[in-house]
């Protein structure tokens, strides 16, 4: 008899309890899809994975998702998980835009970390002005350029190619400068500089030879004899390297063929780091020169983890580490630490938040953010060792802030970019013009 | 001069006290061992500009460690101990050994073992290796072995002191083998250039009009400079009329290598063009096919030379030698199977076979990419590929070129007589010429295509072994060739080998001729110019072929 009323007083409890408890659970999940759950921090990923720069870009990549996991790990940004939007614009100039289209409107990511190239970088910046996107630019650049949405990690010339000049100069003891390059832009306008740089020092012009050799130049008998003739003039000789990546091998080669060592006539590169030696028998190499703001062999506590972790990462323990990649390592703390000062992923936001920004090197001392999108870093000169890591044989006393525009070259030396007092990434100083657009 | 006479009567007290001392061991020999050590341990702690000073002090003990210690510093076999900041000679850093054996730098007697990773390597400069290589050979010159002397001269030549002067000076008078004494008369020759007596000079001029040397042509040319009040750095006008006169004789002969040297890169330019372009010859040339993966089966012949390599690593010297016929293999395989699966069903369909192609070499890539990562793989090349063959001071050729330009040649004289003289030769040509007669005749035509093109492929292989020992070897190595294989083959007359080699090496030499000019970039656009202008005049090439076949092409 109470059998079949059991059922109904439950039933009602039952119910009343259900209810609350689904509002309770209603609102709870509410709230966590606003704070935990909810929608993930889109991190967009813009390196080729295919094609020629598939070689320098892949490794970016991995350093991104290794960050974005480890960042991951501590709990995400702002209480959300971080997701990593990753797409391959294959070494494709014109397909960096439109991937970086992609990312920014379809995929509505929070920040870009992406480029290797000037000439792919000079492709997407548009895209991201127009779409008022962030871009973190990793790799050392020719300067000459400031945009509001773009933070440049990577070395401006007077962070590498001046600094490396400056050590020839004074402490090699070197007279007679041969400037060698790819030809196209990153080469021609640091070469420029360069020249401008040197001239100004007192160089002759008769003590600097420039010259360019096309894409992918294999065959370089002519012009290593041309060096070794310029460099036989009894003048202390160094060979100042633009070449592009696929080039430097057969240069090198031709190099230790003809004899030419780096301790008669040194050549100084701005693009040869231990990634590239990892792909090539670096004994004819030795001695060789190059101009960074990160090598993996300085030790410090910081750098041991970092190559540690990365190591793990991709499960290689031959994996080696380089200067693009602590520059990602150091705009990615930034972007996170400008993230949680502003208190959300908006980009004015985040851009408001940037400058002034702090974040340690992975080989000691802070970088900072400054007003125009460059940051402070280390300058090192390393030569190459045998097993394809280098001996720091210079570095700079102090940290080297990132200029914009060159000051040794005519058009750009009373330009200057501020984003945050004069919010112009190309203001002529003797005008008083900001001449309205962000780059040229 | 009187300083160097002076560094002389004090040189010569210091060996007597050497002697001296050497000759009593015991509490004389521990304090320079003592004196010796001190400076080491200087050594370890000072920075570059420093070190050179400990080593110019470390000379002057004139202990007998010392040779030892600077030729373990250049070997990079110097570390300090971290624990006590102990420095120490290990006597070999090779890659396997989980121990290195320490040595005493003093006594060079063995001071037990440690890991690697309990010492510091005790870094060196280009700098200070520059200045260890030119003090180091001080102590070879009296060596039994007159190559080693000859090295050592010539390495002094290049820095000349007062020491070194009067090392040399000592050394000449016992010195019997000629080319060593040459080279001291130079050297000598150099530095009597600095005495007062003009007829000294004028003597040392004539000694110097016939050398070569860069270091002679740099002196002489300093004796001719004029200060801005009308001086001259040489004031004897006879010296520097003689002076003059050799100048104008060595430039003379510094023009002559010059060309020949320019001839000298253009052929190996060319054979490198031309090896890479005789394969195609066979595939686009005899069969009309236009295999746009072309380029990449010679990346997987330099990619067969890495394997290879990592299968023999004990012989590494052989390794190229075995490379060949294995690159042949790999990449004519490839080429057969390529053939099979895809090529022989679009004879006679130019564009479809060019896209199909083009996107095996894409396949290619991309397998190469998955297989081997998409870094660049390290090839070494064997030691008796590389350095160079020295004529002269002034003009050497270097040896992996010079294997090249043969290796092309051989190649081309193999292709030539497989061609000429054996059935299958016979038979790719009956096809090429005549299809249908051939098949009439009991050719099988499908198996001499799939042959034919295997062939092809295989020489693109050998191809590979030859580029894998002057450039990268990464999955993009094939496109950087493809382009210029296909100007050979137009530019020779398509379907003729013989128009390959000679198309080959004449592109190689007009773009040695012009890159000192017209630099790299223009100089090749200059000889895509003139071979669109040439293909204008004679569309067919440098050699046509002739007759029936070519009508039918």
């Amino acid at each position: 008899m109470k059998l079949p009323q059991a059922p109904g007083r439950l039933g009602a409890g039952g119910i009343a309890t259900l209810l609350l408890l689904t509002v309770l659970w209603g609102t709870g999940c509410g709230e966590s899809t606003t704070e935990e759950a909810g929608d993930p921090i889109k991190v967009g990923v813009l390196h080729s994975l295919s094609g020629t720069m598939a070689i320098s870009e892949t490794t970016l990549k991995d350093t991104i998702l290794m960050m974005v996991k480890e960042q991951n790990a501590k709990g995400g940004l702002l209480g959300r998980q971080l997701e990593a939007v990753v797409v391959d614009p294959a070494s494709d100039w014109p397909l960096f835009a439109e991937r970086a289209r992609e990312l920014l409107e379809s995929e509505q990511v929070d920040v870009v970390f992406g480029c290797w190239t000037s000439v792919s970088r000079k492709s997407v910046l548009p895209v991201f002005e127009e779409n008022n996107g962030l871009l973190f630019y990793p790799v050392q650049y020719e300067g000459e350029e400031s945009s509001k949405n773009v933070i440049y990690t990577g070395a401006s010339p007077n962070q590498q190619a001046i600094p490396a000049i400056d050590y020839l100069m004074n402490e090699v003891g070197i007279t007679r400068w041969v400037l060698e390059g790819t030809d196209y832009v990153y080469p021609r306008t640091t070469n420029k500089i360069l020249e401008a740089y040197l001239q100004q020092k007192g160089v002759a012009d008769e003590d600097i030879s420039i010259n360019y050799t096309p894409f992918g130049h294999s065959d370089w008998q002519t012009r290593v004899s041309a060096i070794r003739d310029f460099g036989s003039a009894g003048k202390p000789t160094a060979v100042v390297s633009t070449i592009n990546g696929d080039a430097n091998v057969p240069f090198y080669l031709e190099l230790a063929n003809q004899e030419v060592s780096a301790e008669d006539i040194p050549v100084i590169a701005f693009s040869v780091g231990e990634e590239e030696l990892s792909g090539l028998d670096a004994e004819p190499l030795v001695g060789h020169l190059a101009a960074w703001n990160y090598f993996q062999s300085v030790d410090s506590t910081l750098n041991t983890e970092f190559i540690a972790r990365w190591k793990d990462f991709v499960g290689n323990a031959d994996r080696t580490t380089n200067d693009p990649m602590e520059a990602h390592f150091i705009g990615f703390n930034l972007w996170a630490k400008a993230v949680e000062k502003a208190g959300t992923t908006d980009v004015d936001a985040v851009l408001a938040a940037l400058p002034g920004t702090e974040t340690p090197n992975l080989t000691g001392g802070i970088a900072r953010l400054l007003p125009n999108h460059h940051i402070t870093k280390p300058v090192y000169i390393g030569e190459v060792r045998a097993d394809g890591q280098f001996d720091v044989v210079w570095q700079t006393d102090d940290l080297v802030p990132g200029d914009a525009w060159s000051d040794y070259l005519p058009v750009s030396k009373d330009t200057k970019a501020d984003w945050v007092d004069l919010e112009c990434g190309n203001y002529n100083t003797l005008t008083d013009v900001c001449s309205g657009q962000n780059y040229e | 001069m009187s300083k160097a006479a002076k560094f002389s009567e004090w040189r010569s007290i210091w060996l007597l006290l050497a002697v001296f001392f050497l000759g009593f061991p015991g509490p004389a020999r521990a304090q320079t061992d003592d004196a010796f050590r001190i400076l080491v341990a200087e050594f370890s702690n000072a920075n570059f500009r420093e070190k050179r000073v400990v080593i110019e002090r470390l000379l002057d003990t004139g202990h007998p460690g010392v040779r030892g210690f600077l030729t373990a510093l250049l070997d990079s076999r110097l570390f300090v101990r971290d624990r006590d900041q102990q420095p120490f000679i290990v006597e070999s850093t090779d890659d396997g050994l989980s121990e290195f054996t320490l040595l005493d730098p003093a006594s060079l007697a063995g001071a037990g073992s440690a890991q690697p990773g309990q010492l510091s390597r005790v870094i060196t400069n280009n700098q200070l290796r520059r200045f260890l290589r030119t003090v180091i050979p001080r102590f070879s010159l009296s060596s039994p072995d007159a190559g080693i002397r000859l090295d050592a001269v010539q390495q002094m030549l290049r820095s000349l002191d007062a020491a070194a002067i009067e090392l040399l000076r000592d050394r000449a008078d016992e010195e019997t083998d000629e080319r060593v004494s040459y080279e001291i008369d130079t050297a000598l020759a150099l530095a009597a250039l600095d005495e007062s007596d003009p007829r000294r000079r004028l003597s040392a001029v004539a000694t110097l009009a016939d050398r070569l040397h860069p270091e002679v042509f740099n002196r002489l040319s300093v004796l001719l400079y004029q200060a801005e009040d009308g001086s001259f750095v040489e004031p004897s006008s006879d010296v520097r009329r003689a002076a003059g006169e050799a100048l104008i004789s060595i430039g003379r002969a510094r023009t002559f290598y010059g060309i020949i040297e320019t001839a000298f890169f253009g052929l190996s330019l060319g054979s490198v063009l031309a090896l890479a372009a005789i394969g195609l010859t066979v595939t686009f040339g005899v069969m009309g096919v236009i295999n746009m993966a072309h380029g990449e089966l010679i990346m997987l012949g330099a990619y067969t030379t890495y394997a290879v390599q990592l299968a023999m690593p004990e012989h590494i010297s052989i390794s190229v030698l075995v490379a060949i016929p294995a690159a042949f293999i790999v990449a004519g395989l490839a080429g057969v199977l390529i053939e099979r699966t895809i090529v022989r069903f679009l004879y006679g369909r130019p564009l479809d076979t060019l896209l199909a192609t083009f996107g095996v070499s894409l396949v290619l890539q991309q397998l190469v990419r998955s297989v081997f990562s998409a870094n660049n793989r390290p090839v070494v090349t064997p030691t008796w590929m590389s350095g160079t063959l020295q004529i002269n001071e002034i003009f050497s050729l270097t040896y992996n070129r010079l294997y090249i330009v043969l290796l092309a040649l051989m190649v081309f004289g193999a292709l030539m007589a497989v061609l000429e003289h054996t059935r299958i030769g016979l038979e790719i040509r009956a096809v090429s010429q005549n299809r249908l007669m051939a098949r009439a005749m009991g050719v099988r035509s499908e198996w001499v295509d799939a042959m034919t093109f295997g062939l092809g492929s295989g020489i693109a292989g050998v191809a590979g072994v030859a580029l894998s020992q002057i450039g990268n070897v990464g999955p993009n190595l094939g496109q950087s060739y493809i382009i210029d294989s296909f100007m050979v083959v137009v530019f020779g007359g398509v379907g003729n080998i013989w128009g390959t080699l000679i198309g080959g090496m004449t592109l190689g030499i007009a773009n040695k001729i012009l890159e000192p000019f017209a630099g790299a970039v223009l100089g090749k656009i200059f000889v895509l110019v003139a071979v669109i202008l040439f293909i204008q005049r004679r569309p067919r090439g440098l050699f046509p072929q002739t007759g029936r076949a070519a009508e039918g092409m």
